[in-house]
């Protein structure tokens, strides 16, 4: 079997000639990679490393840096620690002012409180969803899941504008109701905070069903026929066993939704009042509108530690699944 | 059990009722000859020649894919690098860091990764004069940054379900490493790159929140356009946009997922083959 198998492997090798052609090339690079302590296994971790190093990790600390400058007028309009000469650390003038001013406290507490509403009506709704994909026959479920991630593909500003058309006044849903004859006046959704619940519904349920779907899609359905031969009701099967089973999926999908959620800008902006104050739109219109760089820089600082307990979580999920999976 | 799956069955209809009715209504009323948006006029097709004529649009959509097509490349690129090392390196200095930072731009509120970048680049334009101004560069630098990390965790569940035995075989009768790569592992993956290439192209064609902070004041992208439309309030024209929008993303999904079953389907075929014929000559 030895020598008959081996033949057709070598004749995967039919390029050589053009491979021996570029050989003192190669080689040479090679060479010098390998003298600069470089192999080419180094090569392939140093490139994405140092890209997301410069370009994700660096700014977080130029982020930290402008939210103790002062505010100037001027572009960039903030100050400069070699301009005084010695490092100013200002931190009464951009904390103190999220501080004192009820606008940055209010839309902070709201941030969260909306986003983490908005993960249990995710969950609310998503679970079922996952529960009854799962379930499906193999040949639905592959349609399902496409249709659940076709969305996804599609524009989320656009699946936002969307549902202005439905919400406002002279909208869809109002037309339908007062045809029909439920109401004789227009029920006001739009701008409201209804309306950016639903919105954030809308948009992040994927990211909810996706996870859960993936873990219910896996589960033993053994243990739900042992625990109904030990006399389980189902419904109590269903939260000792499914529920308690899945945790792991619930944890990922709440963290998919609710850190975005809390910065959430576009959401808030398109659908919901002015009253609607979310951290993530008082970032945007303080750093556009104000021109307040280095509050606007506070903000954002103040945004990561809310989230660094969530996303230590989802780091650890992503984690546990690389080694589940291997 | 009966009662349950019922119930489970009416949440499964009301969902993709909820997934799905915004966008056929937006579609519906794409063809709508009225003005006021959501009210009916009668069919026509008037907002699309309308839309075909708006140079603003034209121009902006032409950027947007140009920054989408540049930046899906590089971001595939580096997240086949990045998946690769998380799967097949296990121990090399800083290693969670990295994991974290591949995972992290996921989920990161797009006003931080916004405003962090444009400080960035603001710092970087002070200290060694590049890059100047915001436009082009800067936008598919921030892009390629958040979506590579779309394509890293693409690419790491494909090379965690790879079969390593062809991959040890050819490095057994001598192959390089690097050679390795290139000829048997990236064809097998080649699915998975394009599929991570589309991804981080609808994404970056997408991006509005990150785009905002990191362009000029002399270009504006498609969602920056559509977004300063849908604040004066609704606009046929971008019902029909969306329309089109949304019927190339379904027929490309759709085409994809068949053709990807197809050939999974040949794979599973082709394995059973070889199995066959090696215990034949066995």
């Amino acid at each position: 079997m030895a020598s008959d198998s081996t033949s057709p492997l070598r004749a995967g090798g039919v390029g050589k000639t053009g491979i021996t052609r570029l050989m003192p090339f190669s080689t040479g690079l090679h060479a010098l990679l390998l003298k600069l302590g470089l192999s080419s296994r180094n090569c392939v971790i140093l490139v994405p490393y140092i890209w997301l190093t410069l370009f994700f990790l660096v700014p977080f600390f130029i982020v930290l840096k402008i939210s103790f400058a002062y505010m100037t007028i001027a572009q960039p309009p903030f100050t400069h620690f070699s301009e005084t000469g010695h490092l100013s650390l200002n931190i009464s003038d951009s904390y103190g002012r999220l501080i004192s001013d009820r606008l940055y406290i209010d839309s902070y507490l709201n941030a969260i409180k909306m986003a983490a509403i908005s993960t249990v009506l995710c969950l609310l709704l998503g679970y079922p969803m996952a529960y009854g994909m799962a379930r499906a026959k193999p040949s639905t479920r592959n349609i399902l899941l496409m249709l659940v991630i076709l969305p996804f593909w599609t524009s989320f500003l656009i699946r936002v504008y969307a549902w202005i058309g439905l919400l406002k006044n002279n909208g869809v849903i109002n037309n339908i109701l007062m045809a029909v004859g439920v109401i004789n006046e227009p029920l006001h959704m739009m701008n409201t905070n209804f309306a950016v619940y639903l919105g954030i519904l809308y948009s992040y349920l994927p990211f909810m069903i996706l996870p859960l779907y993936a873990n219910l899609e896996k589960m033993d359905l053994s243990l739900l026929e042992a625990a109904a031969d030990l006399g389980c009701k189902p419904l109590k099967a269903f939260f000792v066993i499914t529920v308690r089973l899945s945790l792991p999926g619930i944890v990922a999908g709440a963290m998919l939704v609710f850190i975005p959620a809390v910065g959430e800008y576009v959401i808030p902006e398109l659908l919901g009042g002015p009253s609607t104050q979310m951290i993530g739109r008082t970032l945007y219109n303080e750093f556009f509108s104000n021109r307040d760089w280095p509050t606007a820089s506070a903000v954002a600082i103040a945004i990561l530690i809310l989230l660094v307990v969530p996303l230590a979580i989802f780091q650890r999920y992503q984690d546990k699944q690389m080694e589940a999976a291997e | 059990m009966h009662r349950q799956s019922w119930f489970i069955l009416l949440l499964l209809t009301l969902g993709f009722v909820f997934l799905y009715a915004p966008i056929v209504s937006l579609v519906i009323f794409s063809f709508n000859s009225s003005k006021l948006v959501t009210v009916w006029g009668g069919f026509s097709t008037k907002w699309y020649g309308a839309l075909v004529q708006d140079q603003q649009i034209l121009d902006a959509a032409m950027f947007s894919l140009r920054i989408a097509a540049i930046s899906a490349t590089l971001a595939t690129i580096l997240g086949v690098m990045a998946g690769y090392v998380l799967v097949r390196f296990h121990k090399f200095r800083g290693r969670a860091t990295f994991s974290g930072m591949v995972t992290a731009p996921l989920v990161m509120p797009e006003v931080i990764t916004g405003i962090s970048l444009l400080l960035l680049f603001i710092s970087m334009e002070q200290l060694i004069g590049w890059p100047q101004g915001r436009g082009l560069t800067t936008i598919i630098i921030a892009h390629t940054t958040f979506t590579m990390s779309y394509s890293a965790v693409v690419m790491r569940s494909r090379f965690l379900t790879l079969d390593i035995s062809l991959e040890e075989a050819a490095m057994d009768l001598g192959a390089k490493p690097s050679k390795v790569f290139f000829v048997i592992t990236l064809p097998i993956v080649a699915p998975a790159v394009i599929s991570s290439w589309l991804l981080c192209f609808t994404i970056s064609l997408d991006d509005l929140v990150i785009t905002s902070f990191t362009n000029g004041p002399g270009t504006t992208t498609l969602p920056q356009v559509i977004f300063s439309k849908v604040r004066l309030g609704l606009d046929p024209k971008v019902n029909a946009l969306a329309t089109i929008i949304i019927s190339i993303v379904a027929v490309g999904v759709i085409i994809s997922s068949f053709y990807m079953r197809h050939k999974e389907r040949q794979r599973q075929r082709d394995e059973q083959m070889a199995i066959r014929a090696a215990s034949q000559m066995a």
